[in-house]
């Protein structure tokens, strides 16, 4: 007897999902303890564990705030795999501006984050009109093809990169801070997304020349998600920057390019949920493997290959199904 | 010295057109991603040096041993890794990266470093070409890839298996009602394409030592190279290796040897800024841009 797996919406969804009036704390609680998980998860388990977790949770949500930066650009049809851009403008500036004219960090992250947003929308500007693979490989190139030009002509520090960097006042700003604005970057391009506005990226994506028929300036909204993209980047660069205290070429190195990219395959694509989480398995993950030593990259590089063959939809969504749909096993009718 | 960068920007043009084939087939020609290329290559030419010196195997057959291993492991590569994701181009691209890093970084683990990674050249001795001396091993290179360029272009416009890697570029359903089961082509296409980084591992790496930092470069070479000639094109991948060999030649000489491997990336980023298909590239000028 053949059989096939059947699926069916959970009642508890269809009834809060679909209908604008929650009759039960259980309707509430459905619809809101996904979203607890990250605010609560981020801003109050976070904090209970030890010195040295917490470092590893500041460096986890940096690459965060760079995989949600990704997923951005993503749903508009932009694939990078060169965020190490943003990082490395975005640490650059900040150092900079920290280490030459000596500008606190309260001044140097907004600056570092706008004029970041802006270089690298202007960077990538040339090749806005590029889709897919070749739109990817320009983004690929341009952090390697930036960190060779700082090595040739020694600017900024040349090789060694610019030390003596300002650091944040204390280690619980610090962490709060990158929290806050990962929350911030990931709740505001969430509403971003469900908007008219999201709707006109999304379609981008789909099918650019259908929204260019309706009379919209594709270029334009893509120049935005951008410095959008950019920006968050950026400010994750800059706030690297100060919390290492130094700025250098390893901002451009492919782990900042990777690591999004590889967080959004493993945590699935398409929703922004899916890169945050894949940046808080993968990144923990490694640090965990630091045991193991050397053999560290080769556990990683293969629980990258079992994580896409084995659920090329990303855990996210995969999670997301269970919980919000029952499946059960139905006879196949012989019709 | 105008006569020195010609013979040496020709022989490190066979080099870079040597590197790129393998990986031209496989992603170029057939349209399956391979970012474990570089892995390929280092793996080979380690092959090699295990069979040489750690098994006592004669230098002949640890080259015919290393050869069928990695069409092997490309085989094996296709076959549990990209079939589960064809179709879904940035999964294929994270896949094979991903083994192509467990690999290469193996390698170092078990301390595959060191200038005593090397393997012995096929000839020895020099010649004197307009009194500049070449080694025979370049020599060879050069000859080699230029047999293989001539074959590879036949291989690709005539024969019913080139053209098949052909075919499932442009459409693998189109391709199966004439006859042609992509997945086998996919396969096949991969194994092959392996086994090319495998033959330029082999030919090129006794000119110095092999390292796992070979891996990555040769990745961006090809990739540079592929690019520079257009996806899908045998001529323009002879035309790329020729500018893009030149021109870091000419680098070499006259700035620096490490801007070099800028000029790759530069190459790559000017063609993607003017004429993302490349310079021979047709297949995709419609989806190349809006």
């Amino acid at each position: 007897m053949e059989r096939r797996k059947e699926r069916i919406d959970r009642g508890v969804k269809v009834r809060s999902d679909g209908i604008y009036a929650l009759n039960s704390y259980r309707e509430v609680f459905y619809l809101a303890f996904p979203r607890l998980i990250p605010i609560l998860g981020l801003l109050v388990i976070c904090p209970l564990f030890s010195e040295y977790w917490k470092e590893v949770f500041v460096s986890t949500a940096v690459y965060a705030l760079l995989a949600v930066s990704w997923e951005l650009l993503y749903m508009g049809g932009l694939i990078s795999l060169g965020q190490s851009l943003f990082y490395g403008v975005g640490a650059y500036i900040a150092g900079a501006l920290n280490a030459y004219w000596g500008v606190p960090p309260i001044l140097s992250l907004p600056i570092a984050t706008l004029v970041g947003g802006v270089f690298c929308t202007l960077m990538l500007l040339p090749v806005l009109r590029l889709r897919g693979i070749y739109f990817a490989m320009v983004t690929l190139v341009l952090p390697l093809l930036l960190s060779r030009f700082v090595e040739a002509t020694r600017i900024l520090g040349g090789t060694e990169g610019l030390t003596g960097i300002d650091s944040f006042s204390s280690q619980w700003v610090a962490f709060y801070l990158v929290q806050v604005a990962l929350l911030v970057a990931f709740f505001g391009f969430r509403r971003l997304e469900g908007s008219d506005y999201g709707l006109v990226i999304k379609g981008i994506n789909d099918n650019d020349r259908a929204i260019m028929s309706s009379g919209i300036n594709i270029y334009w909204y893509k120049t935005q998600i951008l410095f959008m993209a950019g920006a968050v980047g950026a400010f994750a660069g800059a706030y690297g920057a100060h919390y290492d205290m130094f700025a250098g070429i390893p901002g451009f190195a492919l782990d900042y390019s990777i690591l999004p990219i590889a967080a959004a395959a493993v945590g699935g694509m398409g929703s922004f949920a899916g890169p945050l989480l894949g940046a808080f398995i993968l990144v923990p993950l490694s640090e965990i493997l630091r045991a193991l030593g050397a053999l560290r990259i080769v556990f990683y590089g293969l629980f990258l290959v079992f994580a896409v063959v084995g659920l090329p939809e990303g855990l996210f969504h995969f999670i997301r199904r269970k919980y919000e749909q029952i499946e059960r096993w139905v006879e196949v009718d012989k019709g | 010295m105008f006569a020195a960068i010609l013979i040496y920007g020709f022989i490190n043009s066979s080099i870079l057109a040597l590197v790129a084939m393998g990986f031209n087939l496989t992603f170029g020609i057939s349209g399956v991603a391979n970012f474990a290329y570089g892995a390929i290559y280092i793996f080979a030419g380690f092959l090699v040096w295990i069979f040489l010196n750690t098994l006592g195997v004669n230098y002949f057959f640890s080259i015919i041993l290393s050869f069928l291993s990695s069409f092997l492991l490309g085989y094996l590569m296709y076959r549990f890794v990209i079939l589960r994701v064809r179709g879904l181009p940035l999964s294929e691209v994270m896949a094979t990266f991903g083994l192509g890093l467990a690999i290469m970084e193996l390698f170092r683990y078990l301390d595959f470093v060191g200038v005593k990674y090397s393997l012995p050249v096929f000839i020895d001795g020099s010649v004197s070409i307009g009194g500049h001396f070449i080694d025979y091993q370049r020599l060879l290179i050069a000859v080699i890839a230029v047999v293989m360029t001539v074959a590879f272009y036949f291989f690709t416009h005539y024969t019913k298996l080139g053209l098949a890697f052909r075919a499932i570029a442009q459409d693998d359903e189109t391709a199966l009602t004439l006859g042609i089961d992509p997945d086998r082509i996919g396969a096949f296409s991969l194994a092959l394409g392996s086994s090319l980084a495998a033959l330029a591992a082999i030919i090129i790496l006794p000119l110095g030592t092999i390292s796992v930092e070979n891996g990555y470069e040769v990745l961006i070479n090809a990739l540079a190279v592929c690019i520079v000639g257009g996806l899908g094109s045998t001529v323009g991948v002879i035309v790329a290796s020729v500018l893009v060999g030149y021109s870091q030649t000419l680098t070499a000489n006259y700035i620096e040897p490490h801007w070099m491997i800028l000029v790759s990336l530069a190459a790559i980023a000017v063609v993607l800024v003017v004429k993302p298909s490349g310079i021979f590239g047709k297949q995709k000028e419609l989806e190349e841009r809006v």
